[in-house]
């Protein structure tokens, strides 16, 4: 091996695959470890969580693209040096790395409110982080189906071992639903990839993308079979209604470090409907453009009406956490329909801006719910019996916390909720409003203004939010006013990321001309698969390159 | 041989969704398992159905595509088994952490009556 070739190994085009392989050598290596040596896996975590986070904006710094590329540069890494539709690859794009970095960004302060104990309460809490991480990011980068379905199982079976760490019936029993629900899902993302197969004979997302303009009137129907039935598996894991009834419930009951990563578990789901729906059913792919859309449209709707129901009738905090996701990702899929039937570019961008935005909230919300609950006085204890009128798990007996308590814990636990309502709601000035304004303005402005579905949307969206609104208020006054006097036993290193997300969401609003730009070059980069597309294909092999240097010289 | 193949994979999966649908936590593992068999056939089909073709082309002789199988989808299938396997024992363990906590193979915990 020369020294370019060994300069090659280092290289900067190779740091394309660290977010998968940072966290899968933090987790092994975790694993030499004893299990008691908590503090030493927590340092590992973080080390790797922050190199991953460094690793990703640097990534998202590069895939900014210029004018001719359509503001989206392709990061193409060809795994074992296949030539493209042939081998693996892994791809990065504006969006891919947008993910990335939310990912990053939510892992550090779930791992730092995991250090205050929750890490201790099961076996190989960090390692089963990690995979989940690895899981996450390998499925943002993916390429092509069958990949993206062996991600999808890394991270399917490490959150089956997060969702079920600490034990308890409660939780057991939440989490057997969940593994049931997701291994079925599996199976009908096994038979879309195999009918894909069998019918273009590709399983490239590119190279798919590429070919539909071109299937023959025959194959065509089996093709959108095999698409739709590949989209059950990430409506499933979406939480799109009808196949939401496991969320609510799975992440009420998983710890709240868990749930708080959880909340990008969704959004993969979403990622990967938002990368199909403009690869495969592109304007350009002749007579399927557009496919599926009015599907997803229903379902987004009814997902965000069903959250909106369901955030009213809960009595735990935690519950409406579970029904505040679906609101957030059936938002999204609505959205998404609508920019597939030529709603433009600034409504996508919008939906970005909420994507990222809701899903910081959210995890904070899952963290704080926890804090919020341990301090339950008089008021929550007559909730807690109504609760179990209505069938709700009985409360879990609370390991005594010890350590620093901060002095008007109440006070800024109660700040942090008020940011977070706002948030999910849809107020001024948080994102969820710069958000939502953006989107119903687009659609006003837009091609989509005035259509049935438009102001359906329009209602819906506002509606979810005052149903937001008004549950959050309501449990917000019971808990922080109507509570005993004496705050919860919180330490600061629980408080710190909870903090920490909130003025993550502050920084969104701060720098949201900046941000926006990013998130409406995202979204036109998607409307213009072509570059996707030519920059997976005409990928070139590095070996191709050192024959022709080794045959110049 | 199709017909054989799609009414065995047609059976399995009809069987799987059966048991899926079941209360009891034994018969929905049963039924995970019986689709993902009806499952993996599936994906082996999809390679289309050939007797004695080998799936590796032999350098040595002139090499005419249509005397080979397709090898892609025997891949595809051996990484979703051995894939569907270790899921489903996972499963198989939270099974039994559930029966330990709940005394009862009803897969809600408790019978609908009592």
């Amino acid at each position: 091996m020369n020294e370019t070739a060994l300069f090659d190994f280092a290289g900067p085009q190779h740091m394309l695959i660290a977010p998968i392989l940072i966290p899968v050598i933090a987790g092994a290596l975790m694993l030499f470890y004893e299990d008691r040596q908590r503090q030493s896996k927590l340092g590992i975590s973080l080390v790797a969580c922050v190199l991953m986070l460094v690793v990703s904006v640097d990534l998202l710094l590069r895939s900014k693209g210029t004018g001719p590329s359509g503001g989206n540069l392709i990061g193409l890494y060809v795994l074992g040096d296949w030539p493209t539709p042939f081998g693996i690859n892994l791809v990065l794009d504006r969006l891919s790395a947008l993910m990335l970095v939310l990912a990053s960004l939510l892992s550090i302060p779930a791992l730092v409110y995991a250090s205050a104990g929750w890490h201790g309460r099961g076996q190989h809490f960090h390692s089963l982080f990690m995979f989940l991480l690895m899981g996450v990011n390998g499925a943002f980068l993916t390429g092509d189906f069958f990949n993206l379905f062996v991600f999808f199982e890394v991270m399917l079976a490490a959150s089956y071992g997060l969702m079920l760490h600490g034990s308890g019936a409660e939780r057991v029993k939440a989490g057997f639903h969940y593994i049931a629900v997701n291994l079925v899902a599996s199976l009908f993302f096994l038979i879309g990839i195999a009918l894909i197969y069998g019918v273009v004979g590709t399983l490239n997302m590119a190279d798919l993308a590429q070919r539909m303009p071109g299937i023959s009137d025959q194959d065509r129907p089996l093709v959108h079979a095999a698409l739709a039935i590949l989209g059950i598996a990430f409506l499933v894991k979406a939480g799109i209604w009808p196949l939401c009834f496991w969320l609510p419930s799975a992440y009420q009951m998983a710890s709240p470090p868990s749930a708080a990563m959880f909340a990008i578990l969704t959004k993969v789901g979403v990622y990967v409907i938002l990368r199909l729906g403009f690869l495969a059913f592109a304007p350009g792919s002749g007579p399927s453009a557009g496919f599926g859309a009015e599907v997803l449209f229903v379902g987004g709707i009814a997902t965000m009406a069903f959250g909106s129901a369901g955030i009213l009738g809960s009595q735990a905090m935690s519950r409406m956490a579970g029904y505040a996701v679906l609101i957030s990702s059936g938002t999204l899929v609505a959205v998404i329909a609508l920019a597939m039937q030529d709603g433009g570019v600034p409504i996508l961008g919008a939906a970005l801006y909420y994507m990222v935005a809701s899903t910081l909230g959210i995890s904070a919300f899952f963290l704080l719910v926890e804090l919020a609950e341990r301090g339950q006085g008089a008021v929550a204890a007559m909730l807690a019996l109504s609760a179990d009128l209505y069938g709700a798990p009985d409360e879990e007996p609370e390991e005594e916390v010890t350590g620093l308590t901060l002095p008007a814990t109440m006070t800024i636990l109660s700040i942090c909720f008020a940011a977070l309502a706002v948030l999910l709601a849809g107020l001024p000035p948080l994102p969820g409003f710069l958000g939502k304004v953006m989107m119903l303005s687009s659609l006003l402005q837009g091609g989509q203004g005035g259509t049935t579905a438009s102001w359906v949307f329009f209602a819906v969206l506002i509606l979810s939010g005052l149903a937001t609104l008004i549950a959050l208020v309501r449990v917000g006054v019971q808990t922080f006013w109507a509570g005993d006097d004496e705050g919860p036993r919180v330490m600061a290193i629980e408080i710190v990321p909870i903090a920490a997300l909130v003025l993550m969401v502050l920084v969104l609003t701060w720098q949201s001309r900046p941000v926006m730009r990013y998130m409406e070059a995202t979204a036109s980069a998607l409307h213009r698969p072509q570059v996707y597309i030519d920059g997976v294909i005409t990928a070139e092999r590095t070996v191709d390159q050192r024959e022709e240097e080794a045959a110049s010289e | 041989m199709e017909l054989i193949l799609a009414l065995a994979i047609g059976t399995l999966v009809a069987s799987g969704l059966w048991l899926v649908m079941r209360p009891r936590s034994f018969q929905v593992i049963i039924g995970l398992c019986l689709l993902s068999y009806g499952v993996n056939m599936f994906i082996f089909s999809m390679g289309r159905l050939r007797m004695g073709a080998a799936p590796i082309l032999d350098p040595s002789v002139d090499i005419d595509p249509t005397a080979y199988t397709d090898p892609i989808p025997q891949a595809l299938v051996l990484t979703a088994i051995v894939i569907s396997f270790a899921t489903t024992a996972l499963f198989l363990v939270v099974l039994l952490a559930a029966r330990g906590f709940t005394g009862t193979d009803h897969v809600d915990g408790k019978e609908r009556d009592s």
